[in-house]
């Protein structure tokens, strides 16, 4: 199991900019965090991205024939990150 | 963002298990300290296989350096580490990430922990403190098997005597003669000792393999940080 830094380059080329500070709210149990620290799974059929709370599958991208098809169900909401805090 | 073509200047050991790759790509537009590329290696039947390594060099170094460990069962590394020679081409894209990265500008002082090859990351951002941010406090505490494992020895050892760079080892399965590092497996009492105080609120990167990531966080968080100034990278192999 790795985390989601590791597909940062693919969600990068699916979404069109870096994704690792996204905020994401599980559809499962409503955890949020930066898709950065999601469960990831790459050796399944696909990527896939868990909860790291309760394993609820996030996402799945599939890539074939070069184009990517990515299934976002598992997902209540992706923010944009704050701005960093003033120290 | 495109997939390059870099080619090998250089391969060189750094352990038994790890060699460093120095490319160069045209068309780089440069990397912040703890950044990724994606490498893809495609066999003559048109399979291929992609991973993600760190970033070795600083954004300042004048080459491009990636720092892989060959895994048991590693389709890209056992290639990467064994096989690619000076002068092949290597196919990536990057830089990557905006979450595991520090600059100067996001300040300090810094708490690096790593484990195994968890500290090439690390080692951008040792490399970038030293080079750019000379006046942020860095404490770097890295965990492998043996001393024949760690990676970048020579120069940790040599960066330890610089102000404001507090370097440690922890050896966890075998210790030579003489060694005045740790001797065990992280735990909250070892980083307590080595890591930054919560009252000197430092910014904290933590890499390695998943456990060894976990453990650290954890530890740290028991001893009072703040979740949101520990950020996180978990390496190693791809499978379960």
């Amino acid at each position: 199991m790795l985390d989601g830094n590791a597909i940062a380059g693919t969600l990068s080329a699916v979404f069109g900019t870096d994704m690792t500070l996204v905020v994401s709210t599980c559809g499962g149990c409503g955890a949020r965090g930066p898709l950065a620290e999601t469960a990831v799974y790459v050796r399944a059929p696909g990527l896939v991205v868990r909860c790291r709370s309760c394993d609820s599958v996030l996402v799945v991208v599939v890539e074939r024939d070069g184009r990517y098809c990515v299934d976002v169900r598992g997902v209540a909401e992706l923010r944009e990150p704050p701005l960093p805090a003033p120290d | 963002m495109n997939w390059r073509i870099g080619t090998v200047m250089d391969v060189f050991a750094e352990t038994d298990r790890t060699a460093s790759i120095v490319l160069t790509v045209p068309g780089w537009p440069g990397h912040r300290a703890g950044q990724h590329v994606d490498v893809r290696l495609t066999a003559e039947d048109g399979y291929q296989a992609q991973r993600s390594y760190s970033i070795a060099s600083a954004p300042e170094d004048d080459t491009l350096v990636l720092t892989v460990e060959r895994l048991d069962d590693g389709e890209v590394s056992s290639y990467l580490v064994g096989e690619l020679r000076a002068a092949d081409e290597l196919e990536l894209r990057g830089p990557i990430g905006g979450y595991f990265v520090w600059d100067g500008s996001l300040g300090g002082p810094l708490t690096l922990i790593g484990g195994g090859s968890g500290i090439v990351p690390l080692r951008a951002m040792l490399r970038h403190r030293i080079a750019q941010a000379r006046t942020v406090p860095v404490r770097l505490l890295y965990s492998a098997r043996t001393l024949a494992d760690l990676i970048y020895h020579d120069e940790l050892v040599a960066a330890a005597r610089e102000p404001g760079l507090d370097i440690r080892f922890t050896l966890t399965r075998e210790q030579p003669d003489g060694w005045d590092g740790y001797d065990r497996r992280i735990d909250r009492e070892l980083i307590a000792d080595a890591a930054w105080a919560r009252a000197d609120r430092p910014l904290v990167y933590i890499c390695g393999p998943t456990a060894f990531v976990e453990a650290a966080a954890d530890a740290l968080v028991s001893l009072g940080h703040e979740p949101g100034r520990i950020r996180t990278e978990r390496f190693g192999p791809t499978g379960r």
